[in-house]
């Protein structure tokens, strides 16, 4: 099975349209419905033209932080005399996020062609896919599609005739939420330790093994194809303003059809759950959305109804993240979910700096108490407080990552932390605590 | 030491894909395929992967602490991980979990006194919009119900195991 | 040089380079700017986020240790945004960091303590269990307690970046990452309590130090290491007149951040409870104790009646003693003995290079030229192990300044990972310094370190080799301790005199040499002042007179007739001669009941035989050499006030017999130092385990794991 969740009719596919297909990852396939197309079209392309047509696309970096990927490209420099590198992030850790493995389970060949626009356009000779170590079975199946790749020559020397060589491997983690970051992941590709890289320099100057690198997501490589093979206006006309295209949108939680779904940025977020993804499960009412990944500050019900693109969530207090939306029902124990949101970054705090490294800690330990019903009226201060200091403060953003949730959770759901102490203290009194 | 001939070939592969001098880039990828051709992380793995690799014991001593699915410990032969991020947590991960570690009368990260089996909570590990989700080994199991995973664990205990994802 | 950049600083209009970081910047005009991870000449880790400053127009607060200062700036370090951050981060690191502050090493003297001091907030919300985990024990010298340990990372890189050897680095993650040694559960390493040192808190601490003593009830003296030639600055925590520590925190001496494991630990042998404390006097064959009184009056005696029959005296003085024990020696044993017959363990031809050397100037390298020497080139020595500052210098010199490094020796040595390095036989250097004659020539300078097996003529050939580099060159003879070179310009030689003035000079006849004198049949008494010529060779002489002053029951002490008992360099005063010829003062620090000083036994037994030696006391005899030994006549204030003075000996030819093969180093590793260390406890219990000093990962180690005892010592609580 191609996808693991049937498509929906709103649906609006351009990366993902060969998902149904059979043998969808073979290079055949690929070959018979628009394969290597764009390429042949990029290669007769200067550089600056390239980033041009990227920065008209309003292509936004689909790993979380939406950075527009024209300028991104634009920041590597191309004199230095050092080789260069083509990193591809498929590392997806962020929770609530599940496309970058259809995109590489279903389409490999799609990204590769993506890296390789991006390895002609700084004239790269090498590239590498990061993928997360739980995905060993998409190393598979991608190093097998590369390796069609080189046979069809479309990797190795002289590609097309331009003489120009470019090779693809694939990389794997082993189970780190920080090599997500892009320079620990770079760390991580040089045999490292995951911990994130002091910048500036950013890895668009001084990236893997100290040399320029364009860095992307998979999903943002995914999309470049589509680009070319049509154009940049195309695909920003897709989308809203500054968010051109499409996103897989990764929707889970308590919703009758839960599954990833490709639409436009813009997308409304109600008609989403409700449209796409058949409502809120067992006809509960809708409690609160986490619209972008489980770092992404959680959306009450009633303000959810706005449109999904990385603008309007951020004007909204929040962010679009990678694209995983957890929806909530009625019955959702908001506790919990900041609990074991914490307990995630605790778990995945790389220890090397000290407010993430304590911060993320004491909060775990606040809110398992707290949950255990042995909580105190100051505790629900604490935890914002806590998160108030380790916000802009931590080395690097998974600081802000563990965060903006506990805010999120305590601004928005404060009621709930409050009427949690009620219960727990009519059960057992809460037992004296003395600071030490 | 001596690994499976596909295995020396991986290697052969991996240490000709990193730039010259950067040999150092292979450990990680080195020490995730070598555990799992020989059950975990043994010192005398941590030496041979420094050997080959041109670094320090002590350099390939920190990638271990630091990645979540290197173990220095053997696992079991079949290594049953739990999922309960808040994805998953949603759809009825906790009570799996509980289920699991009851059924199986092992807690986080044991092993059966066989060695048949071990159990972890993990973190996400990108199923969510099918979840609950659980991975045995490095396959992927979707919308898994208690009775689902008893049922896997049943095909387990009895070899009928089959590796496709489900 | 690019214009300076304009910024404010808390109301100041302040000035920096371009590049300079803030927190450096601040510094410099006085406002100084909290951290733990920052530390100068390491890597920046802005890792604490101590230092998080205020800046005008950003956003987000900035780490101090990583901005670099820009134009027009404003910057606030004492906001209460700023004063808050600090606040919190402190309460951050004290969720997990055990508040055992009374039973810690660290207590009083602790970064962390004074941080929350200054800075803490004065209670704490923290109301959860604490990480623990307990302590661990990683060599006879280094202990580590996680749960203390903040995660500076200092310890990594002083021990990486710093001194080359990478025995630590960072285990697990998150809230449980530690640091961990290269070897599993123990540490291999140099031993050198670097780590321990920089710790900004009590996360690492000694073998020898820990749960001794709180650090306000000692005195810190420093002092002068009394084992190899580099003369690292010691600072001894002394408490009752006892070494409790020795360490060099205020990096104040030429070493800087360094000291190897024989500054820091090897103090111990002062309380050996093989020590001499009382003179002994043979009688019946055996060694009984008796007073000064009796023992001077014996030697006395003696020497009076063989001086009066023209006896052959040979005397053999010492490679630790100070200077002003040196020069008197060689002064008693000319004018009141009236013999030439005196010399000592030489270690290093610097008498010959020296010679080669007539007539130029500036052509002897000082220690502080190794931290900015463009370029350097060892010959026969491996450094880390005999010449560990000297090794030291030229790493941070490579590491910090890109000073380009070459050496050519007999084996590997630590230089090898990062410097130009050929291996040459004894003898084969010369092929091998032809090979690298074109990089050299097209150095700017060079400084050209030999060791002792470079000797005699090979000594003059490698300087026609420097002259024809046609660059400015420097020289260093190595020798082997403390005061090797200071024995060698006060004239402890049977050919020359203090300053290498020329004995034919003076009118006197050449003496017997180190050899000569312990195979002299003929011998009619042999004074041994801090030295052990019997380990390696017997007395020729059956009948000799031997008269021995030292502060061990040594070979040598064995076979003597009088015996005194002698205070080591850490009870004394006076001044020493380091490698390079620079003249340091030793201060007192510990005490000791019993023995005296060289110098008071010199006086004693002088006044015992009814002879003038004229200036006694250390301040006269050292006021005496600097007018009379050349190149001496150095700057007192700066000597007196702990600082390294270079001294320039004769710039003329010498009038050498020195005969090159007396010339023998003993050959040290980091975890030896000659007889003396043989009595220091600590450094018999790292050369149980040893280090692997050469920093190949696939080496086995030299003695295998199950076989190093660790002595296991009581936790506290």
């Amino acid at each position: 099975m191609p996808r693991y969740n049937e498509t929906s009719p709103l649906e609006q596919m351009i990366i993902s349209y060969r998902f149904d297909l059979p043998n969808s990852a073979s290079i055949d396939t690929y070959l018979a419905n628009d394969g290597y197309v764009a390429i042949k079209k990029v290669l007769e392309m200067t550089p600056e033209a390239i980033i041009e047509e990227l920065k008209v696309s309003s292509l936004r970096g689909r790993g979380g932080a939406g950075f527009p990927t024209g300028m991104k490209w634009s920041f590597v420099p191309r004199t230095t005399g050092k080789p260069t590198y083509i990193i591809c992030n498929s590392d997806e850790s962020e929770p609530a996020t599940c496309k970058d493995r259809l995109l590489m389970e279903n389409d490999p060949h799609q990204l590769i062609e993506g890296m390789m626009i991006a390895g002609w356009t700084i004239k790269s000779n090498k590239g590498y896919i990061f993928i997360r170590g739980e995905y060993r079975y998409l190393i598979d199946i991608v190093d097998r599609a590369i390796a069609e790749a080189y046979e069809r020559g479309y990797l190795g020397k002289n590609i097309l005739g331009t003489g120009w060589d470019f090779d693809l491997y694939t990389h794997t983690g082993a189970g780190a939420y920080e090599c997500g970051e892009e320079s620990a992941l770079l760390e991580s590709l040089e045999g490292k330790r995951g911990v994130p890289r002091l910048k500036p320099p950013f890895p668009a100057v001084v990236g893997a093994f100290q040399s320029p690198t364009i860095l992307n997501n998979c999903e943002t490589f995914s999309a470049i194809p589509w680009i070319f093979r049509n154009s940049g206006a195309a695909f920003a006309a897709l989308g809203t303003p500054k968010n051109g295209g499409t996103r897989l949108m990764c929707v889970s939680g308590h919703v009758s059809k839960p599954g990833v779904y490709e639409l436009p940025m813009g997308f409304n977020m109600l008609r989403l759950i409700n449209e796409v993804a058949g409502g809120v499960w067992k006809g509960k009412k809708l409690k609160a959305v986490i619209p972008g990944g489980s770092s992404s500050p959680v959306l009450r019900a009633e303000e959810c109804d706005i449109p999904y693109d990385f603008d309007s969530l951020a004007k909204a207090k929040t962010m679009a993240g990678s694209g995983g939306l957890v929806v909530l029902d009625e019955d959702t124990d908001i506790v919990a979910v900041a609990l074991r949101t914490i307990k995630f970054y605790a778990h995945e705090s790389c220890g090397w700096c000290i407010p993430c490294r304590e911060g993320t800690t004491w909060l775990k330990k606040v809110l398992s108490r707290f949950h255990d019903g042995l909580g105190q009226e100051s505790d629900i201060d604490l935890i914002k407080d806590l998160a108030d200091n380790m916000l802009g403060r931590t080395f690097c953003a998974l600081g802000d990552a563990a965060a903006m949730p506990m805010q999120g959770f305590i601004a928005k759901f404060r009621d709930e932390f409050e009427e949690y102490l009620r219960k727990s203290r009519a059960t057992e009194p809460s037992p004296e605590l003395v600071a030490i | 030491m001596t690994f499976s001939p596909e295995l020396e070939a991986r290697f052969a592969r991996l240490l000709n894909s990193y730039p010259p001098g950067r040999t150092r880039s292979a450990v990680v990828p080195m020490l995730l395929y070598a555990q799992d051709e020989i059950g975990c992380v043994t010192q005398e793995l941590v030496e041979e992967v420094a050997r080959r690799c041109s670094v320090t014991p002590l350099q390939v001593d920190e990638v271990i602490g630091y990645y979540s699915m290197l173990h220095r410990k053997p696992l079991g032969k079949y290594h049953v991980q739990v999922c309960t991020n808040i994805a998953c947590q949603a759809v009825g991960a906790e009570e799996l979990w509980d289920h699991a570690c009851k059924s199986l009368k092992l807690a986080n990260k044991q092993v059966s006194a066989d060695g048949l089996v071990s159990l972890e909570e993990v973190e996400c590990i990108g199923a969510c919009s099918w979840a609950p989700a659980i991975q045995i080994n490095y396959d992927f199991h979707h919308k898994v119900t208690p009775e689902r995973f008893d049922q896997l664990m049943a095909a387990l205990a009895d070899d009928s195991y089959s590796r496709k994802a489900s | 040089m690019a214009d300076p950049v304009n910024f404010t600083v808390d109301g100041h209009q302040l000035q920096a380079a371009p590049g300079t970081l803030l927190i450096n910047a601040a510094k410099e005009a006085g406002i100084s700017i909290p951290a733990f991870c920052y530390y100068d000449n390491l890597s920046l880790q802005a890792a604490c986020r101590m230092c998080l400053v205020e800046v005008e127009k950003t956003p987000k607060l900035q780490v101090a240790c990583t901005l670099p200062v820009a134009e027009g700036m404003v910057v606030h370090t004492d906001s209460p945004q700023v004063r808050n951050a600090r606040k919190l981060t402190l309460e951050f690191l004290l969720t997990n960091h055990p508040l055992d502050c009374p039973v810690c090493d660290k207590g009083g003297e602790c970064e962390l303590q004074d941080m929350v001091f200054r800075y803490g907030a004065g209670t704490s919300r923290f109301v959860e269990a604490k990480v623990h985990v307990d302590e661990k024990q990683w060599s006879p010298i280094v202990f580590y307690d996680a749960p203390r340990c903040i995660l500076c990372y200092r310890c990594v890189r002083i021990c990486g970046e710093g001194l080359g050897v990478g025995a630590l680095g960072v285990g697990n993650r998150g809230v449980a990452s530690e640091i961990v040694p290269n070897r599993g559960d123990h540490l291999e390493c140099d031993e050198c309590g670097a780590c321990i040192d920089i710790c900004p808190v009590g996360a690492l601490t000694s073998g020898t130090y820990r749960y001794k003593t709180r650090p306000w009830e000692m005195e810190h003296v420093g002092t002068i290491c009394t084992h190899c030639s580099n003369g690292c600055k010691t600072t001894l925590g002394v408490r009752n007149g006892e070494i409790m520590r020795a360490n060099n925190r205020d990096r104040s001496g030429i070493n800087g951040e360094f000291l190897c494991v024989k500054g820091r630990y090897a103090y111990d042998f002062t309380e050996h409870p093989d020590r001499l404390t009382a003179p002994l006097v043979r009688t019946n064959g055996e060694l009984k104790p008796v007073s000064w009184a009796i023992a001077l009056a014996t030697v006395a005696k003696r020497f009076t009646e063989i001086r009066a029959r023209n006896g052959k005296f040979g005397v053999i003085g010492s490679n630790h003693t100070t200077n002003e024990e040196n020069y008197q020696l060689q002064k008693f044993a000319r004018q009141v003995l009236g013999t030439s017959n005196i010399d000592h363990h030489r270690t290093g031809d610097v008498v010959t290079l020296l010679d080669a050397l007539h007539g130029r100037t500036n052509a002897l390298a000082a220690t502080s030229d190794l931290d900015k020497t463009k370029a350097a080139l060892v010959i026969d020595a491996d450094l880390a192990q005999e010449q560990p500052l000297l090794a030291f210098q030229l790493r941070s010199n490579w590491r910090l300044n890109k000073a380009h490094v070459y050496a050519v020796t007999p084996g590997p040595v630590r230089e090898d990972n990062y410097a130009t390095t050929v291996r040459a036989e004894i003898g084969g250097e010369f092929e091998a310094l032809e090979g690298l004659r074109e990089k050299l020539a097209a150095e700017p300078e060079l400084i050209i370190i030999f060791g002792a097996a470079i000797k005699g003529e090979a000594v003059r050939k490698l300087v026609a080799f420097g002259d024809s580099l046609a660059i400015p060159i420097k020289y260093v003879a190595l020798v082997d301790y403390s005061n090797s070179r200071g024995a060698s310009d006060m004239g402890v030689l049977p050919d020359l005199l203090p300053g290498y003035h020329s004995i034919s000079d003076a009118g006197l006849q050449a003496g017997l040499a180190y050899d000569q004198i312990l195979s002299s049949p003929d011998l009619n008494a042999l004074w041994v002042v801090g030295a052990n010529p019997l380990s390696r060779q017997m007395l020729a002489s059956q009948d000799a007179f031997v008269v021995v002053q030292d502060l061990f029951l040594t070979e040598t002490v064995q076979r003597a007739d009088v015996v005194f008992p002698a205070l080591c360099a850490y009870e004394k005063n006076g001044t020493v001669t380091n490698v390079c010829g620079d003249v340091q003062k030793l201060n007192r620090g510990s005490k000791t009941m019993g023995p005296k000083p060289d110098l008071d036994i010199f006086a004693l037994l002088a006044k015992e035989m009814r002879a003038d030696l004229g200036a006694s006391k250390v301040d006269e005899v050292f006021a005496e050499i600097r007018s009379q030994v050349h190149g001496y006549a150095v700057s007192l204030p700066m000597v007196l006030s702990g600082g390294a003075v270079q001294t320039v000996p004769l710039n003329g030819h010498l009038e050498i017999r020195s005969r090159p093969e007396l010339i023998q180093s003993a050959g040290n590793t980091l975890y030896t130092s000659g007889t003396l260390g043989r009595y220091s406890r600590m450094l018999n219990s790292v050369l149980e385990a040893p280090g692997a000093l050469y920093h190949d990962p696939h080496k086995e180690p030299f003695i295998q794991k199950g076989s190093v005892q660790l002595e296991t010592t009581e936790k506290y609580g």
